[in-house]
């Protein structure tokens, strides 16, 4: 018989060890509680699970099945089905080109070459210092920001190659890294605990760069009369003045 | 006036009525976004400070039944897409059941182009759940959920704090709705699957399982979230009714430059190659040359090529269209639909085939697979658009691309395949030339850098906007 490749993680899965599992839990517990249905809580356990290895493990898997009582080809079934569950260790950082269309063709897909060429690896590959996860993402509701990356699903806007790989270079140096939109970045794990429910406990991580980023705020200004209509139009001043 | 296309100087006078208006001050109308340019807009502080919350008190006051009828009166439609009236989706369901009930908001913005709920949530959180709580007040539900789209946390740091601040405020919580009638709201991040934004694949989404569509009937609203009576509303939908609820029906009725049966305020989200992209929040039946105009048009030196009026899943169209009302109705009779007024705007350097050959893939991608027609056709799709980009097909696979289209249009559980095929429909529609340019010339004739944000150097519009 072949011995055939289905990525179905070997089972039984070994046990958290016995503190990881105690407070894992907890958390579970608490998350379990939010829902009238109890199986509602197996997306946010499995970013929980994710916040404990990094990537959705076997164990991760049997400890979601053994809290929901599902068993554990349900739980792997629903983890295989979303793309922000990953299956292998990878690295702190998640760094995501979006190229989908729009993006894309402002200029996404020469940010997304640059950077496979400038860390030396290919989609979904993680460098060898384990700090930076590498893919392409499709549309992230920030189309009037474009081009854009993300990283840890944090807002890094209007990018360009030169500021994408600067942006890498901060990251593996272990330089702070602000978005544009979005709380100083932490590590994919800390991250994935948000994405279980549990908020950002970092005082001012809420506050951070502002309400609304340029582009949100491009019709409002207008409306106030605060920004010229125009202003970058070709036809010079001319019609800058008639769009007052 | 100023005008749309930079580059070759024709008359830009427009036919529409309202068409030559471009006065952003009295054409747009700032409501849900009129405050983000306040440091402290996304919190409770900052929110009470302009009203927020006064109309949940008025609301209260109301019989369930008489605020139904109000938001249906008032004409409010769907902001997700399909343009449902939000006030008939309440009235669905039904009363007196012995069933919880329960609201589910769509936060799961995904639809390429769309990026107007994310920004709104990032802001002004406050205005959805104000709105919940009138909703929740109005078909008589105690537990709704925000299932909001996992790959935007700081979108789900500024909810976490808003939902809290609510709770410490009463505004949710054991006697939100009254003595004893309380009302729980719960945050869901979800995990990345575009096909989560189709109703009932959110549903199962949120109750743990892969997010795929649901066969209809029966409706959310007879059996939806644990198979109880459920409304699915956008984001927008819901924040827009604390606003109708305080200024009353017939202001929201009278914010209307296209159709009476398109009332109201709403986000146009302009992207791509516009001077300035960004958020602009008019009454519905403003037109893409009133919205270019009064933003600056175009980048310089370039012209308008194609567009979406929302989202890629909405036919695209051209500069023949720039003074089609942005409703439901305008939209409709132009051949394409309103969606979710994702307003992306594409130049003269863009390769059309590149643009739908990408959607394509992106369609390919999400389909969840439940679906025969769907799940082959839009693998063929991707095979049949790459060729064809690169200049490998031959003329029959234009036909065979229209045909796989076709059997897909229509024949799948969700609008997911209806989606895939509206690109390749539209795109061969207007632009059959460039198709066959490339089989053709046996290649892209299209110079892909010329398309890029910094194309034009440092004086390009977004480097310059964004400065």
């Amino acid at each position: 018989m072949t011995n055939v490749e289905m990525g179905i993680p070997e089972m039984p899965a070994p046990d958290y060890p016995a503190e990881v599992r105690e407070r894992l839990e907890a958390d579970a517990r608490e998350i379990i509680a939010r829902y009238p249905g109890s199986r509602s809580a197996l997306l946010p356990l499995l970013h929980l699970v994710q916040s404990e290895e990094g990537h959705v493990t076997r164990t991760g898997q049997r400890f979601c099945a053994e809290m929901l009582e599902l068993t554990t080809a349900e739980v792997n079934a629903v983890a295989t089905f979303y793309s922000m569950y990953r299956r292998k260790a990878s690295g702190d950082y998640q760094v995501g080109v979006c190229t989908n269309t729009l993006c894309a063709v402002m200029g996404g897909d020469a940010i997304y070459a640059s950077l496979r060429e400038h860390l030396g690896v290919g989609d979904g590959e993680t460098t060898e210092d384990g700090k930076i996860t590498l893919e392409h993402v499709e549309c992230n509701a920030a189309c009037d920001f474009a081009p854009v990356v993300m990283v840890n699903w944090e807002f890094f806007d209007n990018q360009t190659p030169d500021s994408a790989r600067a942006l890498v270079d901060d990251l593996r140096a272990g330089r702070e890294v602000a978005p544009t939109r979005g709380a100083p970045l932490c590590t994919f794990k800390q991250t994935a605990r948000l994405l279980a429910g549990f908020p950002d406990e970092r005082p001012d991580a809420v506050d951070a760069s502002g309400s609304a980023g340029p582009a949100s705020l491009a019709g409002l200004r207008l409306a106030k009369g605060e920004s010229t209509p125009g202003v970058v139009a070709p036809r010079g001043a001319a019609s800058d003045e008639e769009g007052k | 006036m100023t005008t749309v296309t930079h580059d070759g100087g024709q008359d830009e006078t427009s036919p529409h009525p309202a068409g030559g208006a471009t006065d952003p001050q009295k054409l747009l109308s700032p409501v849900l976004s009129a405050h983000w340019d306040e440091p402290d807009s996304y919190t409770l502080a900052g929110y009470r400070r302009h009203g927020g919350y006064r109309a949940l008190g008025k609301a209260l006051a109301m019989d369930p039944d008489d605020l139904i009828a109000y938001v249906k009166d008032a004409g409010l439609r769907g902001r997700g897409g399909a343009g449902f009236p939000t006030g008939m989706k309440w009235q669905f369901i039904p009363q007196g059941d012995g069933k919880p009930h329960y609201l589910v908001v769509n936060a799961d913005e995904s639809e390429p182009g769309t990026c107007k709920d994310i920004p709104l949530l990032f802001a002004n959180p406050h205005s959805l759940i104000e709105g919940i709580v009138i909703a929740c007040h109005a078909i008589r539900s105690s537990h709704a959920f925000i299932y909001l789209r996992g790959e935007v946390v700081p979108v789900l740091r500024r909810l976490h704090l808003a939902v809290r601040e609510a709770y410490e405020a009463g505004y949710l919580g054991p006697d939100a709705l009254g003595p004893g009638k309380g009302l729980e709201l719960t945050v869901h991040a979800g995990a990345g699957a575009y096909i989560c934004g189709e109703e009932t694949a959110l549903l199962d989404s949120l109750e743990g399982r892969r997010g795929q569509p649901r066969l209809r009937p029966p409706f959310p609203a007879v059996a939806g979230l644990y198979a109880c009576p459920t409304v699915v509303n956008n984001v927008e939908s819901i924040a827009s009714v604390p606003a109708l609820v305080d200024k009353g029906k017939d202001w929201f009725r009278s914010l209307a430059l296209g159709s009476d049966k398109s009332p109201g305020f709403t986000l146009y989200s302009l992207s791509g190659h516009v001077a300035r992209p960004g958020q602009y929040e008019a009454p519905l039946g403003i037109t893409l040359r009133q919205l270019l105009d009064m933003s600056g048009g175009m980048r310089p030196g370039h012209r308008l090529k194609f567009w979406t009026p929302g989202g890629s899943s909405t036919p695209l169209l051209t500069d023949e269209h720039l003074d089609v009302p942005l409703d439901y109705e305008g939209v409709g009779n132009a051949g394409s639909m309103l969606g979710t007024k994702a307003l992306q705007c594409f130049d003269e350097t863009t390769c059309v085939v590149r643009a739908v050959t990408r959607w394509t893939e992106f369609y390919a991608h999400e389909s969840c697979g439940k679906c025969t027609p769907c799940r082959e056709g839009t693998y063929w799709l991707v095979q049949l658009m790459r060729d064809i980009e690169a200049g490998k097909a031959t003329s029959a696979d234009l036909d065979k691309i229209a045909d796989i289209a076709d059997n897909i249009n229509g024949k799948s559980f969700c609008a997911l395949g209806d989606g895939a095929a509206s690109p390749i429909f539209s795109s061969l529609k207007y632009f059959r030339d460039e198709y066959e340019a490339h089989l053709a010339g046996r290649g892209c004739p299209f110079d892909p850098e010329k398309s890029t944000a910094w194309a034009d150097g440092p004086n390009s519009a977004h480097l310059e906007v964004n400065a």
